[in-house]
């Protein structure tokens, strides 16, 4: 216990400011439970567990400052669950599929057509777009951290941001695609794309056949969120759980 | 900095987990953090996105690997409130402001909230420099280890590649993150044979292609 106060208080500011933090839920607990007020290591090193209270207890705290509204915090949680996500990016994907020049705009200028339906905002503020194609699949990745085009996908999911998919995706793109159930053949080129700077890449998957008569809208029902990042195609039987 | 966040290449991480029908936030508490952390980005002082993500990079390597993606943003937060002053180490202790502090009024309300997640913070500088590089033209990524924060991953380093696209003039991370100036710079789109990168085990057939500033390329 000792060894481990010294670490963490020692060396780092953000690592004493979380187990400070575990102390103010300490202190706070103590209104309704006997606790030793000194265990707030113990509480820092067991982080997934009162990483719940801790966060409630900063936002009481931001909140009573007055430097939180929580009705802002609700409006911005329920914007990215709701109203942000990879249906956006579904209908740029449905569009360009039935309208040969917005799909000419969206390869050349991305940024100013998926604004033309409307999307823009943070980590969206410069796209491009990559066209797979029978021989050709692209893949988007970030291996340094988590980039993602929020305004058209929303937040990334929890595999895109693992350890897993950001160290294999470029050294082993076949691997990682044979995981998600996707075997391309051995003639097929791909291209995996790190986001390293801040351009954010969407993936236009192929048109599957047997669409020709669908409409605009029936298509986009069709896109998954796999699809616009390039871990999977696009088919007539949408797979569950991968939207 | 070569930290344990510069991940390509790397082995042992194990499978990739699809989770099916997965939440945008797994517990209420994630999107709690996520929202603080846009609100207080919202409310200026020092800092940027860069230097924001150096502050996720100088997690302790084992802290890094052994926490969820919101744990490290809840560590950060905590840490930016901390620097920047917003709250203080004892009211952080208390759970409750100190007497003496004045309340301040929010920098982000409910009704704010559809104009800041649409707004544009390009970090795209419309400034007259001229590229180092040309489409078409061969490169070499330099062999540099920086210390702070940089955008050029280990595995790309000391490797050559073909300038694919000009993305046009970005400012630098490198830079921008150590408050030390924007140094707008050409950003290109680097083209790596993946054979160049991994060997000739890999396919002959595959690249990857990263985003790369004039400062990381030299000629090839």
């Amino acid at each position: 216990m000792a060894k481990s106060k010294t670490r963490h208080v020692g060396r780092r500011g953000f690592i004493k400011g979380a187990a400070a933090s575990a102390a103010a839920l300490a202190a706070e607990s103590r209104m309704h439970a006997t606790q030793d007020p000194h265990d707030h290591d113990h509480d820092h090193q067991a982080i997934p567990s009162d990483v719940a209270l801790r966060v409630k207890a900063l936002e009481s705290l931001l909140v009573d400052k007055g430097f939180v509204d929580r009705a802002a915090l609700d409006a911005i949680v329920d914007t990215y669950e709701t109203k942000i996500g990879p249906r956006n990016g579904a209908r740029v994907v449905a569009r360009a599929w039935v309208d040969p020049a917005y799909k000419k705009r969206l390869l050349t200028d991305a940024t100013a057509a998926i604004a033309e339906l409307g999307y823009v905002g943070g980590q969206g503020e410069d796209m491009v777009v990559l066209e797979n194609g029978p021989k050709l699949h692209n893949l988007v990745v970030c291996t340094l951290c988590s980039c993602y085009p929020w305004p058209i996908l929303g937040l990334p999911p929890v595999w895109y941001k693992s350890a897993a998919y950001r160290s294999r995706a470029v050294i082993d793109p076949r691997g990682v695609l044979r995981e998600f159930g996707l075997e391309l053949p051995e003639d097929a080129e791909i291209r995996v794309w790190d986001s390293t700077a801040e351009l954010r890449y969407l993936v236009l998957p192929e048109r599957p056949a047997g669409t020709e008569n669908m409409t605009e809208e029936a298509l986009a029902e069709l896109v998954t969120r796999d699809s616009m990042v390039g871990v999977a195609k696009v088919t007539l039987s949408k797979p569950g759980g991968t939207a | 900095m070569n930290g344990v966040h510069d991940m390509g290449g790397m082995h042992g991480m194990g499978p990739v987990k699809h989770e099916k029908d997965e939440p945008v936030f797994h517990a209420p508490w994630e999107g709690r953090v996520f929202a603080m952390t846009r609100v207080v980005r919202a409310g200026g002082g020092r800092q940027n996105l860069d230097n924001s993500r150096h502050q996720l990079e100088v997690l302790p390597p084992e802290e890094y690997l052994r926490m969820s993606y919101y744990e490290r943003w809840f560590a950060r937060l905590v840490d930016q409130l901390l620097k920047n002053g917003v709250i203080t180490q004892a009211e952080l202790e208390n759970g409750r402001p100190s007497p003496d502090s004045s309340k301040a009024i929010p920098a982000v309300t409910a009704e704010m909230v559809p104009v800041m997640v649409a707004r544009r913070n390009s970090a795209r500088r419309n400034v007259a420099v001229s590229p180092h590089f040309k489409v078409g033209q061969r490169v070499r990524a330099r062999n540099i280890h920086p210390t702070g924060h940089t955008r050029l991953p280990r595995y790309a380093r000391g490797k050559t590649g073909v300038i694919v696209r000009d993305h046009g003039v970005f400012l630098f991370p490198d830079t921008n993150a150590a408050f030390l100036g924007e140094k707008p710079q050409h950003v290109y789109s680097v083209k790596f044979t993946a054979r160049e990168l991994w060997g000739n085990d890999a396919s002959p057939r595959d690249s990857i292609h990263l985003d790369m500033w004039d400062d990381y390329l030299e000629r090839a």
